[in-house]
């Protein structure tokens, strides 16, 4: 067992629930890594959802809670309002994040609420068995839509960014030091931060979407359609999926400070008469 | 320099053997109690210790650890 993981996890409920190759591993290494990196072990909590990706955070020997399904940005807003000096992870998937969360994640960026939302987009929905979630490319035949997929795919970055997200990166599972790096930066950003992780699903995406049963086949595919680029500019590029650091903005102010401010002048005003 | 592979929760996904660049590690032969094929560590001499394995391997399986 790794030494850095071993300190981590708890221990008694290994081995991990996902299906061998699946990349959810690959990102809870990352977060270790950032954790680890940062040295706030004693300080984080980490918040998921419903879903093959809200299954990271349980293992985590630290605070946790594993909620409901699509309410996970939500539940962390509320965590992080309660206490404010902790730094909260939100680990969600595609289809908790997009699909039934979508509002609390429009809300969350609105505010600019100082927490880490870390998107796990495996393409499909892999827990319940294979069906078409908001991010299925076109043409893509799964369980629900055996004549192909109509719907025009969701950029989770794009949504975000729009939505006024302040700090938004998009890497591959494939770029594991380049996420690990942005994970960190995500901590330390005083505001909301997006981080979208494009991940191989051998299963059920490996069945209906990429043809492959070979997790780094697919790491390789994900990485192949994937180009570089340092800011925004959509989330194509010539026929690719933008990947990168796209913004950084430090002018917004964040919620919980505005909230103490309000607290503070209703405070001072009820004493003052 | 040490490299040891967790046999008793690799999963057998072959993604180490991809990801190193130097071609460390080769699938052996041997199956372990999930019934796949493990790695193990062929050309140890090769490794540069730049700890890919390590955060690539999805069930933390892999240590490298550097001789003091």
């Amino acid at each position: 067992m790794n030494t850095l993981v071993e300190k981590y996890i708890k221990k008694e409920s290994l081995p991990y629930i996902f299906c061998p190759g699946c990349g959810n591993g690959i990102v809870l290494n990352a977060t270790i890594h950032a954790i680890e990196a940062l040295g706030i072990k004693e300080d984080t909590a980490c918040v998921s959802g419903i879903g093959c990706s809200s299954w990271i955070p349980p293992y985590l020997n630290m605070d946790v809670m594993h909620t409901i399904h699509g309410r996970a940005i939500a539940f962390a807003e509320g965590l992080k309002l309660s206490q404010p000096k902790k730094n909260i992870i939100v680990f969600t998937g595609d289809g908790d994040c997009l699909a039934i969360g979508g509002n609390h994640l429009l809300h969350a960026a609105k505010r600019n609420i100082n927490i880490t939302v870390i998107m796990v987009n495996n393409y499909i929905y892999g827990m319940t068995g294979g069906q078409k979630s908001p991010t299925t490319p076109i043409d893509a035949r799964t369980k629900t839509s055996p004549y192909g997929a109509m719907d025009e795919p969701i950029d989770g970055c794009g949504v975000a960014i729009s939505a006024g997200a302040t700090f938004c990166s998009r890497w591959t599972v494939g770029h594991p030091n380049q996420l690990k790096k942005a994970i960190r930066e995500g901590i330390t950003h005083n505001g909301f931060s997006f981080i979208e992780v494009l991940s191989p699903c051998p299963v059920q995406a490996g069945k209906s979407i990429f043809k492959e049963r070979d997790s780094w086949k697919i790491i390789q595919r994900i990485k192949e359609n994937a180009v570089v680029t340092s800011k925004w500019e959509g989330g194509d590029k010539e026929g690719k999926m933008t990947i990168g650091n796209f913004k950084k903005e430090l002018k917004r102010k964040e919620y919980t400070e505005k909230i103490q401010n309000l607290k503070d002048e209703i405070i001072y005003k009820s004493n003052g008469r | 320099m040490n490299i040891t592979i967790d046999k008793m929760y690799c999963k057998g996904c072959e993604i180490c053997v991809n990801a190193c660049p130097k071609g460390v590690f080769a699938i052996s032969q041997e199956r372990n109690r999930y019934g796949t094929f493990f790695p193990w560590v062929m050309e140890k001499e090769k490794c540069m210790v730049c700890q890919l394995c390590e955060i690539m391997c999805p069930d933390g399986c892999i240590n490298v650890e550097m001789e003091a």
